[in-house]
C-alpha cells in the first residue's frame, strides 16, 4: 500500500534521512521507533508530502506521489495525519473542526458530515463535546478529537506523529486505546512513537531508525525481545 | 459663564454655522470608511503578495511589487500623497469630486499600514495550522481562506481598529485639497468669527466623541471575536 524508495531528504547541508526503502502492507500497523535526531518523524512527514523528499520514490496504492504534477491534495484525503502538538483549529468548535474539510472538499453535505461527526465523538467517548471550542479541552480530548477530524475524511492510511508525546502522563492512555481500536479494525496505520508498550503490543511490525536509515525491522517480538542490531540493542537498554 | 454661552451661540448658532461642522463632520465619516473598507481589503492583497513566493524567477513579481508598493507609502507623507493624487494623477481629469480623490488616497495610504498588520497577524497563526489543514486535503486556498485568515484577523483586529482611528485623524489634511471635512470647517468659522477658541474645541471635542464612540464598539466586537478563548 505504502512504498518508499530510497528516501532521501536534505535540509541545507543536513541529510536527515539517507536512503530509506520501506513497504508498507495494506491494513498492517508500524511503530516507528528511534533516537531522537534519527529522522523518524521527517520519514512520516516525507509520506504525505508535509516533507518534499530530496529524492526517491513514495509510492501509495500503485500512484507515485512524489512525480512532477501528482494530485498531492487528494493524495492527503486518503491519509489521515495526527499530531504531536494536536493542531485542532482553535477558532473552530469541535463539531467545526470535524466537519470542516468533509463539508469544504465536498465528501459529505452538512448534515451527513454532522451525522458522522456525532458517531466518530462517540466512538472516541467526546460526544458531549461537540459544541466546546478547543481550549475548554484538556490534552488527551484533543488529541483524541484531532484522531476523529482525521477520521471524518475516512482515510485508508493514518499516520501519528508522536500522538502522544505532548500529553500528561495519565492522558497517554486514553489516546492509545483509540489508537489500539483502530488498529484491530484494521486501518493501516505508521506510528511514530516513544511508546515501547504500544509499540509491543498494538504493532504489527516495529521499524527501529537511527541516524537517518533503517537500522533493523521486524515483529514487536524480534524488535523487543531479540535485537540483532547493535544500535537497536543500546537503545533498548536506554529506554527500559 | 453667561457670557460664554453668548459667545458660543453668537459663534456656533449664528450664521448656521454648526450646519457646516455637520457637513464637514459627513466628509471626514465619508472619507473615512470607505478609504478603511477599500485599504483593508487591499492590504489583505498585498499582505498575501508579500508572504507569497520569494525564491523563484517569475513567481517573484507579487513579493517584490508588494514589497516596493508597502516602502513607498510608509515612506512618504500621507498629505504629499495626497497632494500627488490630486495635481498629477487627476490632473486631467475634470469634475472628479474631491471626496473621490480623498478617498482614493486614503484607501492606498491605509493599504500599506493594514498589509503590515495582516501580515504580521498571519504570520503569527502557528504553522502547524497550515499543516493541519493541508494533511486533511485542503489545497493552500482553502487553508488559508478558513483556517488561517480567521484566526489572523483575530490577531490584527487591535491593531486594525487603531489603524482606523489614525486614518480618521489622519483625514483632517484634506482642506489641501479644497475639501470642507470637520478640520476645514472649523478653519473657517474661525476666519468668519475671529475666534479660534470656540471653534477648534468644538472640533476637537467632536473627533474625540466620535473616537471614543468607536473604541467602545471596537472593544464589544474584539469580546464577541474572543470567544473561542474564553474557558
Amino acid at each position: 500500500m505504502i512504498y518508499a524508495d530510497n528516501l532521501k531528504k536534505n535540509f541545507g547541508n543536513i541529510e536527515v534521512l539517507k536512503g530509506i526503502t520501506e513497504h508498507i502492507a495494506k491494513g498492517e500497523v508500524v511503530a516507528v521507533i528511534g533516537p531522537s535526531g534519527s529522522g523518524k518523524s521527517t520519514f512520516l512527514r516525507c509520506l504525505n508530502l508535509l516533507e518534499e523528499p530530496t529524492s526517491g520514490k513514495i509510492i501509495i496504492d500503485g500512484d507515485e506521489i512524489t512525480r512532477k504534477g501528482a494530485d498531492i491534495n487528494t493524495l492527503r484525503q486518503k491519509m489521515g495525519m495526527v499530531f504531536q502538538q494536536f493542531n485542532l483549529f482553535p477558532h473552530l468548535t469541535v463539531m467545526d473542526n470535524i466537519t470542516l474539510a468533509p463539508i469544504r472538499l465536498k465528501k459529505l453535505t452538512v448534515s451527513q458530515a454532522q451525522e458522522r461527526a456525532y458517531s466518530l465523538l462517540k466512538r472516541v467517548g467526546l460526544l458531549e463535546k461537540a459544541g466546546s471550542y478547543p481550549i475548554q479541552l484538556s490534552g488527551g480530548q484533543k488529541q483524541r478529537i484531532a484522531i476523529a477530524r482525521s477520521l471524518a475524511m475516512s482515510p485508508e492510511i493514518m499516520l501519528f506523529d508522536e500522538p502522544t508525546s505532548a500529553l500528561d502522563p495519565e492522558m497517554v492512555g486514553e489516546v492509545l486505546d483509540v489508537m489500539k481500536s483502530l488498529a484491530t479494525e484494521g486501518m493501516t496505520m505508521v506510528v511514530v512513537t516513544h511508546e515501547m508498550g504500544f509499540a509491543a503490543d498494538a504493532a504489527d511490525r516495529v521499524v527501529f531508525m537511527d541516524d537517518g536509515l533503517i537500522a533493523e525491522t521486524g515483529t514487536p517480538h524480534q524488535i523487543f525481545q531479540n535485537p540483532q542490531n547493535c544500535r537497536t540493542q543500546s537503545f533498548l537498554s536506554k529506554v527500559r | 459663564m453667561n457670557n460664554f454661552l453668548v459667545r458660543i451661540n453668537e459663534i456656533l448658532i449664528g450664521g448656521n454655522r454648526y450646519k457646516l461642522l455637520l457637513s464637514g463632520l459627513g466628509v471626514t465619516v465619508q472619507v473615512t470608511f470607505f478609504s478603511a473598507i477599500i485599504g483593508v481589503f487591499l492590504g489583505l492583497i498585498l499582505a498575501l503578495m508579500k508572504l507569497g513566493d520569494k525564491s523563484k524567477g517569475i513567481l517573484r513579481f507579487p513579493y517584490i511589487f508588494a514589497s516596493a508598493f508597502i516602502d513607498v507609502i510608509r515612506g512618504t507623507p500621507s498629505v504629499v500623497q495626497l497632494l500627488i493624487i490630486y495635481h498629477i494623477v487627476f490632473r486631467q481629469v475634470k469634475g472628479m469630486p474631491a471626496v473621490f480623490i480623498a478617498i482614493i488616497a486614503f484607501s492606498i495610504n491605509s493599504s500599506a499600514y493594514v498589509a503590515e498588520i495582516f501580515r504580521g497577524g498571519i504570520l503569527a497563526v502557528d504553522y502547524g495550522q497550515t499543516e493541519a489543514g493541508t494533511s486533511l486535503g485542503l489545497s493552500k486556498f482553502q487553508t488559508m481562506r478558513y483556517i488561517v485568515i480567521p484566526q489572523a484577523l483575530k490577531n490584527a483586529f487591535p491593531s486594525l481598529a487603531n489603524e482606523f482611528i489614525v486614518l480618521m485623524k489622519e483625514t483632517a489634511i484634506v482642506g489641501y485639497i479644497a475639501l470642507q471635512d470637520l478640520t476645514k470647517a472649523g478653519d473657517f468659522i474661525i476666519s468668519r468669527t475671529y475666534n479660534a477658541f470656540i471653534p477648534l474645541i468644538t472640533v476637537a471635542i467632536i473627533y474625540f466623541t466620535i473616537i471614543k464612540i468607536l473604541t467602545k464598539l471596537f472593544n464589544a466586537f474584539e469580546g464577541r471575536l474572543r470567544k473561542s478563548d474564553l474557558r
